[in-house]
């Protein structure tokens, strides 16, 4: 898959009855990566950051407002409703909170097989309860459970109803848009694994989105960091944690509590001022500047492109001042990068 | 036994609901002195905030109940005082943060009232120098141009202001106790360090003692002096924080230590816990975690394990802790 320069803005009105267009609410703004057969694509930010949009879009739950999304040769963002359809069995969602996403009124087997009621040649009608039984037994609940409703289930065991759901069409790609943020520890770590395990048996790739920096260092192959509708530096897991360019990866990482209090007094941590500007009057330049300590003229005026950074290859960021930091303490050499043999884009 | 500002001894709570009766406290016991920090560790269910609420006496009786205990401030039993001395500990000398700020704020009143209030209900002062005295407050738990924003409503703040705002009505009257129940839990990261430090910062200006619940095994590393694990209503483990994430005694701590993934390593598959949390309606017999345990053996489900002194400071609530224990 590839994602190629996608923008969604939501309009902000005034009035009712002569609804007036105000301004625009840059949620995603210009987002741009490739997707490889089998990764898992780690996408880390903060709330607001359009990390649940991009979710959307790439789901073709809502339509961008420009921009492309290449898959398998049809550009998914300008596909017809029909085509959509029989397109969007190989994308599928795992959401955030097990207790919103799952219809109260259903039993499990109802949605975990209502795909197929649309999908009909997945499962013929006569195999649909096998296949919800396999299904379960594949997420790791009890087959027998097929009757039951959400309510009678707990937290964990909602998310791997929901994942069997996600499973149910044998996507290629799955979204999974914060799915284990709303879990107690013990049980996150459950279903962590069960996502490892069932990428190795369905050959899926997933686009992993969370808040949470140590849970997509476990699971990702490569990560991308949003602020404020772009990207702001992405590489392979490797790369940006332990080689970060770009200020704002580099205090993230250096925010997020690490267990284990030997720690606490080597650690100096970047402390950023302030709160993230609101997406519906982004700064100028780098959108980044009004929170950054090293911030210049240049950045107020000009945005930074994202660029490739280092000589691996693979690592991107749109900085004018990249300069790989150890926030981890990984050991590894600090400085400026030379960006003058860097290749264009 | 010296005297402890905070001394928290056998408690017991439960709930009587139409299903039945929910244990959820079952014999909690620790102590609090000043300047200190106490992390109270657990997952949901575990009865880490229904300790908090019983301390502070905003508990829901009915449908709690507490059945057993004393909680001892400055040496007197809190659960035995009368109401009218009560009312004048909450919020004076023992004061609570909560999770979820928008909630605990009231919408139609302007922040600088609400925190005004403090002082015009427990000082006496009037609304201007209840005004002035929010102003300052503001100030120091760093809210920029606090004197224009004094009359700002809660939705006109970030998540994190206003979580600041929780703070400053917090320590308004020199608390000697500041209970803050999963202050950081629904912020962001950058968010969370920025309020971290200014509680600790708070803390060590003031000498507060400091209660700090959580399920978070990384905040808890990085501030806690010591901490309690909490499985069930009961205390696990407890032990200072050195001890705890280098020598955990109880597999529940180890279980738990092993099963976060960290963000300076990618580290292999991750250590997962078996099973789910216990019904509080339905504890099982024994040790509450022996369905759980990998230690398991048949004197867990049949005795209930004493809390035994693993090291000096360090306690834990398993049969088999010689064996267990690492480190």
């Amino acid at each position: 898959m590839q994602v190629k320069d996608v923008v969604k803005h939501y309009p902000l009105t005034r009035g009712i009855v002569f609804k007036k267009t105000i301004g625009q609410v840059r949620a995603v703004d210009g987002v741009s990566f490739d997707l490889h057969k089998g990764e898992t694509l780690g996408i880390v930010g903060e709330s607001g950051c359009g990390k649940s949009t991009l979710a959307r879009l790439i789901m073709r739950l809502e339509d961008p407002t420009a921009g492309e999304i290449w898959f398998e040769g049809e550009d998914m963002a300008h596909l017809g409703s029909k085509a959509l359809r029989s397109k969007r069995r190989d994308i599928q969602i795992v959401l955030q909170d097990p207790y919103t996403s799952l219809n109260p009124r259903m039993t499990v087997g109802d949605i975990v097989g209502e795909p197929f009621e649309i999908h009909t040649s997945v499962a013929p009608k006569g195999d649909r309860k096998k296949a919800v039984q396999d299904l379960l037994e594949v997420v790791g609940l009890n087959p027998e459970h097929i009757n039951r409703y959400p309510h009678q289930f707990s937290g964990g065991q909602r998310q791997r109803i929901g994942i069997a759901r996600g499973l149910a069409l044998r996507p290629k790609i799955i979204v999974c848009d914060e799915p284990v943020s709303a879990l107690d520890v013990s049980v996150q770590a459950q279903v962590i694994n069960l996502f490892e395990q069932l990428q190795d048996e369905f050959d899926l790739t997933y686009i992993f989105i969370a808040h949470d920096l140590s849970v997509v260092r476990h699971i990702s192959d490569r990560v991308g960091v949003m602020y404020l509708g772009k990207i702001v530096e992405i590489g392979d897991e490797a790369s940006i944690y332990e080689y970060p360019t770009h200020p704002y990866t580099q205090a993230l990482l250096s925010a997020v509590p690490v267990p284990d209090p030997l720690g606490r007094e080597g650690r100096r941590r970047i402390v950023l001022q302030g709160d993230v500007p609101s997406p519906a009057n982004p700064p100028s330049g780098c959108r980044f500047r009004t929170r950054c300590w090293k911030a210049q003229d240049i950045c107020a005026e000009q945005e930074p492109p994202l660029l490739q950074i280092g000589t691996k290859g693979g690592q991107y960021s749109a900085c004018h001042f990249p300069q790989v930091r150890d926030i981890l303490d990984n050991d590894v050499p600090t400085g400026a990068i030379d960006l003058s043999n860097m290749p264009k884009e | 036994m010296s005297e402890h500002l905070l001394d928290v001894d056998d408690l017991y709570v439960e709930f009587r609901t139409r299903d039945g009766v929910a244990e959820a406290i079952n014999g909690v016991s620790y102590t609090l002195d000043a300047g200190e920090t106490l992390a109270v560790l657990g997952e949901s269910g575990s009865g880490k905030s229904v300790t908090a609420q019983t301390i502070m006496g905003i508990l829901d009786m009915p449908p709690g109940f507490i059945t057993g205990g004393r909680i001892l401030y400055n040496g007197k039993d809190l659960l035995t005082m009368p109401e009218s001395e009560r009312q004048k500990i909450r919020g004076a000398e023992i004061a609570m943060i909560f999770q979820d700020s928008l909630s605990a704020l009231n919408p139609v009143f302007t922040v600088g009232d609400q925190i005004a209030e403090m002082f015009q209900v427990h000082r006496g002062m009037s609304k201007k120098e209840g005004m002035a005295k929010a102003v300052d407050l503001m100030e120091q738990v760093r809210i920029p141009g606090a004197k224009e924003r004094v009359k700002d409503y809660p939705h006109q703040f970030s998540g994190g202001m206003r979580q600041r705002i929780m703070i400053a009505m917090a320590i308004s009257l020199d608390p000697k106790v500041l209970i803050a129940d999963e202050p950081t839990t629904a912020l962001d990261v950058t968010v969370q360090a920025q309020i971290m430090d200014l509680l600790q910062d708070l803390q060590r200006e003031r000498n507060m003692g400091m209660i700090l619940i959580t399920h978070d095994l990384g905040v808890v590393a990085g501030v806690a002096d010591k901490i309690a694990v909490m499985y069930a209503g009961r205390i696990v483990e407890s032990a200072n924080v050195w001890d705890l994430y280098a020598k955990p005694a109880h597999p529940y701590t180890q279980g738990l230590l092993d099963s976060m993934p960290r963000v300076d390593s990618k580290g292999e598959e991750l250590y997962a816990i078996k099973g789910l949390p216990p019904s509080l309606l339905a504890l099982p017999p024994g040790c509450n975690f022996n369905p759980r345990c990998p230690h398991r053996r048949d004197k867990c489900v049949h005795e209930v394990p004493p809390t035994e002194e693993v090291a000096e400071d360090h306690t834990a609530a398993c049969f088999f802790w010689k064996e267990v224990a690492r480190g």
